[in-house]
Order: structure tokens, then C-alpha cells, then sequence
């Protein structure tokens, strides 16, 4: 029998809002944090909107120790971290050191700092670098330090699988987990606008140039034209269900199933992975289609994408069977931060029996789906999918079900 | 030259700039002889506060000697060597 794990806490630091009954309220309320870039000027590049993690006052949270050392996506993780212990009701101090991990995805790292750096070095010399750089940039910068904050010494590592990053650690936790780590530190935080990761983002084309919030990002729309970036991502705190339940945890609900594949090869001419990672989810839970109450999908934003997601949702559960929703469009595209807010949020909705809504988007009847747009639809959850697609052909899917 | 000398004040200064303080840590005690371990800077803080130092006052430390101080009373030493044949 394998152990069930479950999640006991929740740390969000999100566009919408700094710690989760924040956010939550933002999300019901169909709150849009997409706007013009604040944190550099960026009427000189093609695309000028993001949605960005307002008021987020580092040094109120974090002793000075760590702000020379740390970028800001590792600001935000930690802190994220400490409140999701916090909601958790773990003091890190009290329990043995091995018996707790951390496993986060990153698509990034800290590209801030490493730009800081890079313009110290051909601006002054070598001898300005900090040697922070050697290890601030890093995609295991996160996990490094939440693990030293916490003195976490179970363990510890990062996935790199751009979007489906956030399912993957949290996947990779649970697997820990199974194999006798109480607790594991998961979720992801990813953030990078700045001039140097604008551009690197940039590359990928599939960014919307509009100047207009409200029409910028629009999955599932006729008018999809590509995504808006945000910054952000939530944390969770994954426990082995007894021990959960033997301190008295409160519960938000169980990781009960996982699937990932890889898409095939480009002009192959074969069905993309997404279904087949949504069907190995449902298999790995015990869930048929029809126990499904709600589907968080990737929403990617651009016509092709949209359509193959449409249509795997479709093949899965039937045509409009099932009430899907975007959240996203409120923050943007979170790159790994993005599918452990959306878990985030499905385990909000098993919580309170309601379903946030997609905003900004008039549905495109080309796709049989059953969008929650406009508000919030008062509906019982127990069973949640929730989809997430990574540049260079990742898929993941995963299913959240309330403690039985 | 004793004015050009480097003293605790300075070393805190540097400190506080390229590594900041940990929390619990009250620099403005009496941490002349207290292991930097326990004031919560490890190597590479020393390292980064070697480099701050190595910049604002032209001068190259013995990387070796910045590695064996413990305690700031032994950095200063090691930076005031320098210093001393600097300004002389």
C-alpha cells in the first residue's frame, strides 16, 4: 500500500496577492494583476505587460544576511515558504532535520541578479562580481535556500521542466515522500522581468504584443493572440497523510494522481502528449472522467495550443462536461509558478465549493468546452485536474481530491 | 600612518554592506574574539567582504590568511598587514 500524501499548507505571492487569503479573494473577486511594466522601462521592446507581485517589501520578511546573497524570485520563495510552515503549522525546529525535504521547479533562476553581475563585469571589471553570483542565479537556488533557512536536510532538488515544472516537483515530493520523508517542501516560484530576462522570454515569439490589459491574454478566445508573463508561483507543504493526521494537521486535500509525457517530435503528425498525461492522472488517482468536478487548464494563449488542449479535454471527458477555468488570466503565465497556484487554487475550491472564473475571455465556440468565465460558479468540489504544459513539449497533469 | 589603519568600525561597515546580519546577531557587542561562524558568516561572506575591501582600498589580500581568521580580530590583522606596507 502506498503512503498517501497530502497538503497541510499553503504559501501564495502571487500578482493578485501576498498570502493566500489575499490572493483568494482576488481570484473570486476576478481581480486582473496584469498591467505595463514597472520594474524597468519597457517602451523600447515589442511586448510591455506582465503581471507583477505588488508591494512585496523584502526586508520586512527576510534579515539583511539574505538580501545581499538572493534575488528576488528567491525572496519570494522564501517567504512563500514561511508563510505556507506557517499555514502548515510546522516549526521547522522542532522536527528532525532528515525528515524534512524541499523539491521546487525553477525556469529560471534568479535572472536579476545574474544581469547585475553580468553588467558589473563589463562595466567595472572582475573584481565587482559578487561571489553570491556563483550560486543566486541558479535553478536550485529555491531549494537551496529554503533548505537552509529551515535547516531541511532531507531530500532536496529542482526540476526544470518550464510550465509543467511546478507538477513535476510537487510529483517528485510526493514520490520522496512515499519513500519515507515525512514532509516536503514543493510548489515553485519563478520571476524575471528584467530587461535581461524580457528578452530571453522574448525569443520564444509566442508572447502577446498587445498594450491593452484586458485583451492581452486570452486562452480559449477567437481574439488569442499569446501570453502575458507574471512573476510569482505558490508553495505547498506535502506530508505523508498519517503523520498529517497524527498531529492533528489540518488537511487541504490529497495529491492523488500524476501523469507527464513528452509531446512527439515536431511534424511527426502524431496526437500531442496531453491527453494521454491526463488519462495516466486519472488512472494513477482511481478517478474516472465523470468524478471530476473541475479542470484548471494550461491555457496557453495562442490558437494551436489552445485547440489540442481543447481537444484533450474534450476526448477525456466529453464534450462541455466538465466546468474548466483559467485563473491565470488574472496573473499571466507564471512559468513554473504557475501550476502550483492553480493547485493552490483547486484545493482552495475543494475547501470552499466554488470555482474561480476565467476573466477578460469570451469563449470561442470552436471549442467544446464548458469555460467558467465572468464569476465564480458556487458548485460542491472534491475531485480537481489540474493541466500544465511546458515549453519543449513537457505535459503534466494532476489530480487533488478532498481527505477522505 | 596609524590613521589608515583598519578597525572594527570599518569591518562592520564592509560586513553589513557585502553580507548583511543575521538575525539574533547584535554586531555592536563585544565580537572582537567571537568566531564568524557564530556571528553567521561563513566563507563566502568572508570572501565577498575580502573582495569589498580589496576595491575600496586598492589593496590584495592573501587569500589563505582571509580563509584562516576566525574571529575579527584576526581579519583586521590580516588586512592592517597589507595596509601597513601600502601606506608606508
Amino acid at each position: 500500500m502506498t503512503a498517501s500524501v497530502v497538503i497541510t499548507g499553503l504559501g501564495v505571492a502571487a500578482p493578485t496577492g501576498l498570502g493566500v487569503e489575499d490572493y483568494w479573494a482576488a481570484t473570486l473577486g476576478g481581480k486582473n494583476a496584469i498591467g505595463r511594466i514597472t520594474r524597468f522601462d519597457p517602451s523600447g521592446y515589442p511586448a510591455r505587460l506582465a503581471g507583477e507581485v505588488p508591494g512585496f517589501r523584502e526586508e520586512e520578511y527576510l534579515p539583511s544576511r539574505l538580501l545581499p546573497q538572493t534575488d528576488r524570485v528567491t525572496r519570494l520563495a522564501l517567504v512563500a515558504t514561511d508563510w505556507a510552515l506557517a499555514d502548515a503549522g510546522v516549526t521547522p525546529g522542532e522536527m528532525s532535520e532528515f525528515d524534512m525535504g524541499v523539491i521546487t521547479a525553477s525556469a529560471a533562476g534568479g535572472f536579476e541578479f545574474g544581469q547585475g553581475e553580468l553588467q558589473s563585469l563589463w562595466s567595472r571589471g572582475s573584481q565587482y562580481v559578487s561571489a553570491y553570483q556563483s550560486f543566486a542565479w541558479f535553478y536550485a537556488v529555491n531549494s537551496g535556500q529554503i533548505s537552509i533557512r529551515n535547516g531541511m536536510k532531507g531530500p532536496a532538488g529542482v526540476v526544470v521542466s518550464e510550465g509543467a515544472g511546478g507538477l513535476d516537483a510537487v510529483a517528485h515530493a510526493r514520490r520522496q515522500i512515499r519513500k519515507g520523508t515525512s514532509l516536503v517542501v514543493t510548489g515553485a516560484v519563478d520571476a524575471s522581468i528584467c530587461p535581461w530576462g524580457w528578452v530571453a522570454q522574448l525569443s520564444t515569439g509566442r508572447m502577446s504584443t498587445s498594450d491593452e490589459p484586458a485583451r492581452a491574454y486570452l486562452p480559449f478566445d477567437r481574439d488569442a493572440s499569446g501570453y502575458v508573463p507574471g512573476e510569482g508561483g505558490a508553495i505547498l507543504i506535502a506530508e505523508d497523510a498519517d503523520a498529517a493526521r497524527a498531529r492533528g494537521a489540518r488537511i487541504y486535500g490529497e495529491i492523488a494522481g500524476y501523469g507527464s509525457t513528452m509531446d512527439p517530435k515536431p511534424g511527426s503528425g502524431r496526437e500531442p502528449g496531453l491527453r494521454k498525461a491526463i488519462r495516466i492522472a486519472l488512472a494513477d488517482a482511481g478517478a474516472e472522467p465523470g468524478d471530476v468536478d473541475v479542470v484548471f487548464a494550461d491555457g496557453a494563449g495562442e490558437r494551436t495550443a489552445d485547440r489540442a488542449e481543447a481537444e484533450a479535454i474534450s476526448a477525456v471527458f466529453g464534450d462541455r462536461a466538465v466546468p474548466v477555468t483559467v485563473p491565470k488570466t488574472m496573473t499571466g503565465r507564471l512559468y513554473s509558478g504557475g501550476a502550483p497556484l492553480d493547485l493552490a487554487a483547486a484545493l482552495l475550491a475543494i475547501r470552499d465549493g466554488v470555482i474561480p472564473p476565467t476573466t477578460s475571455v469570451e469563449p470561442c465556440p470552436d471549442y467544446p468546452l464548458d469555460l467558467v468565465v465572468g464569476r465564480p460558479r458556487e458548485t460542491p468540489v472534491r475531485t480537481a485536474l489540474v493541466v500544465a504544459r511546458g515549453a519543449g513539449g513537457f505535459n503534466s497533469a494532476m489530480v487533488v481530491r478532498a481527505a477522505r | 600612518m596609524t590613521a589608515k589603519a583598519f578597525t572594527l568600525d570599518e569591518l562592520k561597515t564592509i560586513l553589513l554592506e557585502a553580507a548583511g546580519v543575521a538575525e539574533g546577531v547584535d554586531l555592536d557587542g563585544d565580537i572582537l574574539d567571537t568566531e564568524f561562524d557564530v556571528l553567521g558568516y561563513e566563507s563566502l561572506a568572508l570572501l565577498e567582504t575580502g573582495s569589498v575591501i580589496e576595491r575600496e582600498y586598492g589593496i590584495s589580500l592573501d587569500e589563505e590568511a582571509i580563509g584562516d581568521a576566525r574571529t575579527p580580530r584576526a581579519f583586521i590583522e590580516v588586512v592592517n598587514a597589507q595596509l601597513a606596507p601600502a601606506a608606508a
